[in-house]
């Protein structure tokens, strides 16, 4: 066996509240394709935003060809033949192709200045050996998203880099550009490089991959040869834990459907979403990230319209424009990213609480603070929120306590469904545990709760019914008692 | 293949319509006042927006990085001041050291700028309202409120931007030159083509390895240090220096900026956009008098001009969201 090109060694990333790399390790090899693979959250985009001069690890070695290096900015990667693909389009519309291509890697003439003639030539060099017929001068906003992706390509190979790193390089592409792409790989790792390829899907995996490294939660599960394995042997290592774990579920009457969705559609993000919700229930929503759960649940508070389809709401049917409209008729929409579109940090505790019904709170136009502070005590004693006192800022407070700041002003409005987006993401243990039981006792009180996640101990610990989707739509149903890891993992990566 | 209307693509090229337009209104006031459309005054009118040229080219780099520089016309008037003082104080200093001296005191007084938004991390809008006034300030504290005067300045100082080269004044030869520089620094250079990219998509610059607050701050150096030339330019062609000079001035070439199709989010704009945005100012503030349309029509227009600007900019750069459902027809 080769020595391998670039060696990780106890590579450690820690964010407030979560330590999102632990002690990982990775081996790269050249002439070789290694799949990296794990659930959502598992790490691996921080691995990538390691290897790329992104993010600085806390602390391990970074080896190439057996010599530690630091890596702290984009250009250092670069410097040490590594190039990437991102996930996310991380381009700029605005330029030209060829712009896009150099814009930090450029060629000048002998005068000093950028020598575009050269470099739209050798765009169209690159572009050639991609096999794709993009004119260079156009500026990328034109291009499709398959061929933005190509061009991020030939950004990646206009570095004559050996290490490359491929982040879902297929999730924008059709059948046959998957084709092209598996082409590609091939020919660059018969030309020697070190290929780090990260997938969820396990069809491609097995195509093109010569070896796996496994991540769950942050931490290194397991690496070898893909032709020693089998594709249950790599869910067991993404999935493997006992998810039975601290769930506080209450068991709640389920009653009679309190909304009846039927054929939702929006031109671009998600299409025939059809399902039931019961009063009592806590319907559970995963999926990979950017599957269009997020997207559907915005669209059933009002704010993104739909093409087709029909939303039964408590027997009437159900239309929203505006989130007011939501709101009026009794659904609630917690959104995932609590600070931008959840709480207004800057305002007290009580004020957050109160906006969103603050015409009922009001005489002849002017509020009245007294009743206001009344509504806000009730609820945060309900929410067990712990603050100094109610007139607080909630940027002072922890990340579970403006999570229940945030739940508290929608409960406030009395609803019958209150959809939350990812209830728990970033905040600490203790704090998830009560925001979870909270949800067990909403439920209870007769409300239905539709929670998105993409956390499956969670998903699966808290839901009655789960709905998996995939690349905007349905992928497959789970009641209480059929739900396995491994099947809500398959549905979800479109297996 | 995408098939572009001419209309579509005339659109797509502002700078075009913006051209088209002016010719339309040169059009229009000569057939008024033929004289306006003579070769003597076309240059009195270009010499008269030299400046705003100078400042909205400027400016234009720093709103392509998402920010914005309102200190413009303080930087100027305090710039002005000082090299008029210094003219009383040493007469015999030649012109080519003055220019020299406004190019570094404007380019400090931008570095404060760019590192405060830099390394400080504050919005530029704060930072620059903020020195907007102190700067402003700075000229009275110089001064104390005194006017510098005409026969107080030596004939070298206010001559250079007269004198005349093929009928064409100095100062706006220096206008010219200036904007040929920025083209090439826009097109030609790194430095320029990454102002564009840390505009038009900081995340991504980041991971192209770029810098993006230490390109703002780049940006903040040269609309100082542009300011500062135009504080010479300004005091010797009006002859006077006095607190109040360019008061306000930093609205014009913001405008000017904006209707040359410069997008206000960063990442769009040329420097013929931003040229013929100043002149299309230029234009109306000279030709209205001569068809006798009052000056306070003038403010009125260029308001109603500029909110037109911004509503055709925000049409043409609405982008596409994520698509997450596979595309039918692939």
């Amino acid at each position: 066996m080769d020595r391998p090109v670039l060696e990780l060694r106890n590579i450690s990333k820690t964010f407030p509240g979560v330590k999102a790399l632990d002690g990982v390790e990775l081996q790269l090899y050249p002439g070789q394709v290694t799949a990296l693979i794990g659930e959502n959250g598992a790490g691996k985009s921080t691995l990538v935003k390691v290897l790329t001069g992104i993010y600085t690890p806390d602390g391990g070695d970074i080896l190439i060809n057996d010599e530690p290096v630091r890596m702290q900015a984009a250009t250092d990667a670069k410097r040490h033949g590594i190039s990437a693909i991102h996930q996310e389009a991380v381009m700029f519309d605005e330029l030209s192709v060829t712009q896009n291509i150099f814009i930090n890697n450029q060629n000048r003439n002998r005068f000093g200045l950028l020598d575009w003639p050269l470099m739209r030539r050798r765009a169209r060099t690159l572009l050639e050996y991609l096999d794709v017929n993009i004119d260079p001068d156009l500026p990328l906003r034109e291009l499709s998203v398959a061929h933005k992706h190509l061009v991020s390509f030939a950004s990646a190979l206009s570095i004559n880099s050996n290490i490359v790193i491929m982040d879902e390089p297929t999730a924008s592409l059709s059948h046959h550009e998957i084709q092209e792409l598996y082409r590609l790989v091939r020919r660059l790792r018969d030309e020697g490089k070190a290929i780090l390829f990260i997938s969820h899907k396990f069809d491609e995996i097995f195509e093109i991959c010569d070896r796996y490294t496994v991540f769950r939660d942050g931490q290194f599960v397991g690496a070898g040869e893909i032709n020693d394995v089998t594709q249950d042997d790599l869910v067991a290592m993404m999935v493997g834990r006992t998810v039975k774990q601290i769930y506080p579920k209450i068991e709640a009457e389920i009653g009679e459907p309190v909304m009846t969705v039927e054929g939702l559609c929006h031109p671009t993000e998600f299409a025939d979403i059809d399902f039931e919700l019961r009063r009592g229930e806590i319907l559970g929503f995963y999926g990979l990230v950017g599957a269009g759960r997020s997207e559907v649940m915005q669209a059933l508070f009002g704010l993104t319209p739909t093409s087709a389809g029909s939303i039964i709401l408590n027997d009437k049917p159900f239309n929203p424009r505006t989130p007011g409209d939501a709101v009026d008729q009794g659904l609630v929409y917690v959104p995932e990213d609590r600070q931008h579109q959840g709480a207004i940090l800057s305002l007290p505790i009580f004020q957050n609480i109160t906006l969103p019904q603050l015409g009922g709170l009001s005489r002849s136009g002017f509020i009245d603070m007294a009743r206001e502070f009344d509504v806000a005590r009730q609820y945060a004693t309900r929410l067990q929120l712990k603050a100094a006192s109610l007139s607080e800022n909630v940027e002072n407070l922890s990340g579970g306590n403006q999570q229940k700041v945030v739940i508290g002003k929608w409960l406030a409005t009395n609803p019958n469904v209150i959809i939350v987006d990812e209830p728990t993401k970033g905040i600490d243990i203790g704090s998830k545990a009560a925001v979870h039981k909270f949800m067990g006792e909403l439920v209870a009180q007769g409300l239905s709760v539709i929670m998105v996640s993409s956390e499956l101990p969670e998903v699966m610990g808290m839901s009655d019914r789960i709905i998996v989707m995939h690349e905007g739509r349905i992928a497959a149903r789970f009641d209480r008692d059929e739900m396995t890891a491994e099947a809500i993992v398959t549905a979800a990566t479109g297996a | 293949m995408k098939t572009t209307s001419i209309i579509g693509k005339l659109i797509s090229h502002r700078e075009w319509l913006l051209g088209g337009l002016i010719i339309l209104m040169l059009v229009g006031v000569g057939s008024a006042a033929p004289f306006f459309v003579g070769t003597a005054n076309l240059a009195e009118v270009f010499d008269d927006t030299a400046i705003l040229i100078m400042l909205a080219c400027a400016q234009m780099l720093v709103i392509l990085t998402r920010c914005i520089d309102l200190s413009v016309a303080s930087n100027l008037a305090f710039t002005g001041m000082c090299v008029a003082l210094f003219n009383v104080a040493y007469p015999e200093t030649s012109a080519l050291v003055t220019v020299v001296m406004s190019i570094g005191i404007g380019l400090m007084l931008g570095a404060f700028n760019g590192l405060l938004v830099w390394l400080v991390g504050i919005p530029s809008i704060v930072v620059t309202l903020g020195t907007m006034s102190a700067y402003r300030g700075f000229v009275f504290l110089l001064s104390d409120g005194e006017w510098v005067n005409a026969h107080e300045m030596t004939p070298q100082f206010l001559a250079l931007p007269r004198a005349a080269f093929l009928d064409v004044t100095v100062l706006s030869w220096i206008a010219i030159a200036l904007t040929l520089v920025m083209f090439v620094f826009t097109r030609f250079t790194k430095t320029g083509l990454s102002i564009f990219a840390v505009g038009g998509n900081p995340k991504a610059a980041v991971y192209s390895g770029l810098d993006v607050g230490k390109h703002q701050f780049i940006t903040f150096c040269i609309s100082g240090a542009v300011a500062g030339l135009c504080g010479y330019l300004w005091v010797s062609r009006y002859a006077v220096a006095y607190v109040e000079v360019a008061l306000a001035f930093e609205l014009q070439v913001v405008a000017a900026c904006v209707i040359g199709g410069i997008s206000i989010a960063g990442g769009i704009g040329s420097i013929w956009g931003a040229v013929l945005g100043a002149i299309f100012l230029g234009l109306i503030k000279n030709a209205l008098p001569v068809i006798g349309i009052s000056p306070f029509w003038q403010l009125a227009i260029s308001g109603l001009v500029i909110v037109l600007a911004v509503i055709v900019n925000s049409r043409s750069e609405k982008r596409g969201g994520r698509r997450i459902l596979r595309e039918a027809h692939q």
